[in-house]
């Protein structure tokens, strides 16, 4: 079942120069799956996530033919309506926890806040359902973290209390954008162990933007390459090493491997035509 | 080249102390190229930090040169020992133009001709002069690296101190920016002290590597050894895994 269908995408930005396409024209459907979005700074992978909720600012520009959330196109939605399907529909984990928590709120008002946002709730009940997420995302001491404030939480602990206010609402979508790049390995695997088990648990839909190619191909169940505002390739994540464009193939050759010592690494040779071809639908 | 017995550091007094670094010995050799690997706040950049002098409480001995470093280090320590950031948007002077980095940098060093040695550096780290009046904003993240390499060579320094200089670039650009780092040591017989989590960029450019864990060094090991994955502790072993997994 398709949870959520793209068709067309654009984003633009008007400049003195004209205008900036970050992302041009962009076709993808999800459904209960991992889906990780790769490509490098730039590639306009951030923006099609952004533009998904509709978080991008003016005077940018998002054009589609349809962002459709099983069925409702939220194109024509309004502000107001569009507000709706933040966080209780679709949710989004950013990159760095230290500027995505208020850090005058404690951390347990914060979850409860985007709980009792969206469902018609007791404090009380709410501030149990937070004590009940944070342990779901493996806090140890909920009751000392709920009281504590942003500044006094580790860069992992961050991230996971990110997931589990976005995940309160119970979303059906979750788009994570870069969500471990500001966390150790040791940590990575941690905080993707639990977005994995939760999003696996409930059934949900998730994409995952990184520019990490191993921890996609690992992680993921589809994925989508971008490379200046387009899908040059689809493919599934673990056949992603033998990958055929040479765009992917140079950013897998570029990356240094320990059972394979080179003297010199392969410097990715661009081509112009890959930012001309087409975009590659991503639709099943 | 660099010689470090029995290094502490610390931030803050009394109840506020902190121990970054705890009894750490290392030694690299002229021309060789060591690695420092482990999680944030291990103790990894302190380690540089105080090498530098931008770590004020430390106690130990550090020898450069077979010289010991006192509390100031000289001009000619600055010479001799270099060092290049993780953030190459951080490092540079937002108003400052390439130029201005690069003349000011080897005037401080007190060399002249500086106006044929912008135009050198600016060569040796493929940047070439058209990049030479621009301003960091008009630079991307690898060529602001770059202009913070040909920074750290403007003194003809012997020891680079590379604290995670790849970290904050895509895959594609960390390539060109590591072949770069390999050809300047083998052209200028550099000797690099490189700190990074990322084991195999590590593996990648050193002969040997010094694994941290709270503020310890717990174990060295060839790169050899790395890549037969023949850690002896157990935190380089969980390292080890995770990158390797990841």
């Amino acid at each position: 079942m398709t949870l959520l269908d793209v068709g067309n995408l654009w984003v633009k930005f008007p400049t003195r120069q004209g205008m900036f396409e970050a992302v041009r024209g962009v076709s993808f459907s999800l459904k209960k799956e991992r889906l990780g979005i790769v490509g490098e700074s730039g590639s306009g992978k951030s923006m099609t996530g952004r533009a998904i909720l509709r978080l991008i600012r003016k005077p940018g520009i998002v054009e589609a033919d349809r962002i459709a959330l099983e069925g409702t196109d939220l194109m024509r939605l309004t502000e107001i309506q569009m507000r709706q399907v933040r966080g209780e529909q679709i949710s989004m984990v950013m990159q760095d926890p230290k500027f995505s928590l208020n850090p005058v709120m404690t951390i347990g008002a914060q979850i409860m806040e985007a709980y009792l946002l969206h469902a018609k709730a007791s404090r009380s009940e709410a501030r149990a359902k937070a004590v009940e997420m944070l342990e779901a995302v493996s806090i140890r001491d909920p009751e000392r973290v709920m009281r504590a404030y942003p500044h006094e939480m580790s860069g992992g602990m961050g991230q996971r209390i990110m997931i589990a206010m976005m995940l309160i609402p119970n979303p059906q979508i979750l788009i994570a954008d870069e969500p471990t790049s500001a966390l150790d390995v040791s940590v990575q695997r941690q905080v993707l162990d639990i977005m994995d088990r939760l999003v696996t648990d409930r059934g949900m839909g998730l994409i995952f933007i990184s520019h990490d190619l191993n921890l996609v191909a690992e992680f993921c169940d589809r994925v989508l390459i971008m490379y200046a505002g387009r899908i040059v390739e689809v493919c599934d994540a673990d056949k992603l090493h033998a990958a055929q464009h040479p765009y992917t193939r140079g950013l897998l050759n570029s990356l240094p491997r320990l059972d394979q010592p080179r003297a010199r690494l392969e410097v990715l040779q661009r081509d112009a035509a890959w930012a001309e071809a087409p975009s590659v639908s991503g639709r099943v | 080249m660099l010689d470090i017995t029995d290094l502490n550091v610390w931030f803050g007094q009394g109840r506020d102390r902190v121990d970054a670094v705890k009894a750490a010995s290392l030694a690299v050799e002229q021309g060789e190229s060591f690695g420092l690997v482990g999680e944030s706040g291990s103790g990894k950049s302190t380690i540089l930090r105080a090498i530098t002098g931008l770590a004020p409480d430390w106690s130990g001995r550090i020898t450069v040169d077979g010289t010991d470093l006192g509390r100031r280090r000289d001009r000619a320590f600055y010479k001799s020992v270099q060092m290049v950031f993780q953030d190459p948007y951080a490092s540079l002077h937002p108003r400052h133009s390439v130029d201005q980095v690069l003349s000011e940098t080897l005037h401080l060093h007190g060399l002249g001709e500086i106006d044929r040695r912008v135009a050198k550096l600016l060569d040796d780290v493929g940047l070439g002069p058209r990049f030479r009046f621009r301003y960091p904003h008009q630079l991307s993240g690898g060529q602001r690296q770059r202009v913070a390499i040909a920074r750290a060579l403007a003194g003809e320094p012997r020891l680079l101190l590379l604290d995670e200089p790849t970290s904050a670039l895509d895959v594609s650009v960390q390539a060109e920016i590591l072949n770069l780092l390999t050809d300047l040591r083998a052209e200028r017989g550099l000797t690099y002290l490189m700190v990074s989590h990322d084991l195999p960029v590590v593996g990648h450019m050193c002969e040997r590597l010094a694994v941290m864990k709270d503020g310890e060094i717990v174990e060295v090991m060839e790169v050899a050894a790395l890549r037969r994955m023949e850690a002896r502790h157990p935190y380089a072993q969980s390292l080890l895994q995770a990158s390797v997994a990841g």
